[in-house]
């Protein structure tokens, strides 16, 4: 009885000063946050760009010059303009003399924790993939990351043949193989303790380049005839 | 004399965090990020500090909000200011190295929901002056941060060969992948919570 009255008395007071203290540290927090994203932004988006750059010269060996590219929902070639999201973005790399190294393409699928980001470079002229990296990935530590670091799986993709056949499209998809077992130049050796990671790999770069690469490989005949 | 011991006893509120009552080998508090990003001693040691940092901050302004904030409804203070100090940590993370945020990934934010901070709170800032709550955010800071580095050592010695990603081991060392893996967690933190507890029961008996 007592105790309810008592609760009566206090509550008129307190809940204006109860308001107060959360809308007051509410305020506080809001321009808290705000001031840190706003001094953080732009040193974030150098270092993610920077990201990038540094993996399209990983994936195209000689590259000084880069240029950024999209394929549209029709499957052509288009030059991006700053803000553009297309289909599937790619860049171009160019050597000091202006010759075209190849293009590094960007790629994600799902792996074994979450969506797996990739980059890698395509060389037209030799219609063979010349680089790999890993963008963005959540697999397993010590496990499934080795994609991204196991030295024999790197060098995969120092020739991986991606050539096109007469009518077009790619003569052979990309696809993983068991640890070992290689005998084809478009066939990925996996990882034993990384299966499903390697596969995925293997799954996303084939997907990928049974898009870009005919487009691409029309683009260069045009480009070199001319 | 009065001073004196005003001295002795700030001494102890700063040193009480790091072995007395530390926060993972005394307390067992903060589990989740002791388990899960201890799997290298860099990881390790980022956590400790980014947590480290926000119990700081969030200890300061509690201790200074001590007597503006009522009782009623003091933890949902507590936990506004909290995230707002882990968001500012999570940007400034980001701003430090994109690789580094990209392996504490989604632990930043979990460091909302770390006991060690609210208890702190709750149990030391919100009674205390500003520089008794410094001095405490500080101890427990250091304290959680050595512990989360001496498991992250263990694992990234045992599991990987290596130090701050330095080989030490020669050529050929078959790591122990366990304990990179979630159950090496668990496995080194036993063995920590051994080892303290035969030290400070033998430190009492003597």
């Amino acid at each position: 009885m007592s105790e309810a009255s008592n609760i009566e008395m206090q509550n008129p007071a307190n809940s204006k000063k109860m308001l107060l203290a959360m809308v007051g540290i509410g305020i506080i927090s809001a321009f808290l946050i705000v001031m840190s994203f706003e001094l953080t932004l732009p040193r974030v988006t150098r270092l993610k760009a920077e990201a990038l750059e540094k993996a399209i010269f990983e994936v195209l060996p000689g590259t000084v010059r880069t240029q950024a590219y999209g394929v549209n929902t029709n499957g052509e070639l288009i030059e991006l303009a700053e803000g553009d999201k297309p289909e599937i973005t790619l860049y171009a790399g160019y050597t000091s003399e202006g010759n075209l190294v190849g293009y590094a393409i960007e790629a994600s699928g799902q792996g074994y924790a979450d969506i797996i980001r990739i980059l890698y470079g395509y060389d037209p002229a030799k219609q063979t993939i010349i680089g790999f990296q890993v963008l963005e990935s959540k697999e397993t530590p010590g496990l499934g990351d080795k994609i991204a670091k196991d030295e024999r799986f790197q060098n995969n993709f120092n020739a991986l043949d991606v050539s096109i056949s007469k009518d077009g499209q790619l003569r052979n998809k990309v696809i993983t193989v068991k640890q070992g077992q290689k005998q084809h130049e478009w066939e990925i050796d996996g990882i034993t303790g990384a299966t499903i990671s390697s596969r995925a790999v293997g799954n996303i770069i084939g997907e990928s380049t049974s898009n870009v690469v005919p487009v691409l490989h029309e683009y260069f005949k045009k480009e070199s005839n001319e | 004399m009065s001073s004196d011991k005003q001295k002795v006893t700030s001494t102890d509120e700063f040193i009480k965090g790091l072995w007395r009552d530390n926060p993972v080998f005394v307390q067992v508090l903060g589990m989740c990020p002791t388990l899960a990003v201890t799997n290298t001693a860099e990881n390790a040691f980022a956590m400790g500090l980014a947590t480290a940092f926000v119990l700081l901050m969030s200890n300061i302004l509690v201790s200074l909000l001590r007597n503006f904030v009522p009782k009623q409804v003091r933890i949902a203070s507590y936990i506004l200011i909290i995230a707002t100090f882990v968001t500012v940590t999570d940007y400034a993370i980001q701003a430090i190295s994109v690789e580094l945020h990209k392996s504490l990934g989604a632990f930043i934010s979990l460091i909302v929901v770390n006991c060690l901070i609210l208890s702190r709170a709750e149990a030391f800032a919100s009674k205390n002056t500003v520089g008794r709550s410094i001095l405490d955010a500080l101890g427990m800071g250091l304290g959680f941060t050595f512990a989360l580095f001496c498991l992250g050592a263990v694992r990234e010695i045992l599991g990987n060969g290596s130090i701050f990603n330095m080989p030490i081991f020669p050529e050929g060392y078959q790591s122990w992948i366990v304990m990179i893996l979630p159950a090496g967690g668990f496995f080194t933190l036993a063995a920590w919570l051994l080892v303290i507890n035969k030290v400070q029961t033998r430190k009492a008996k003597s």
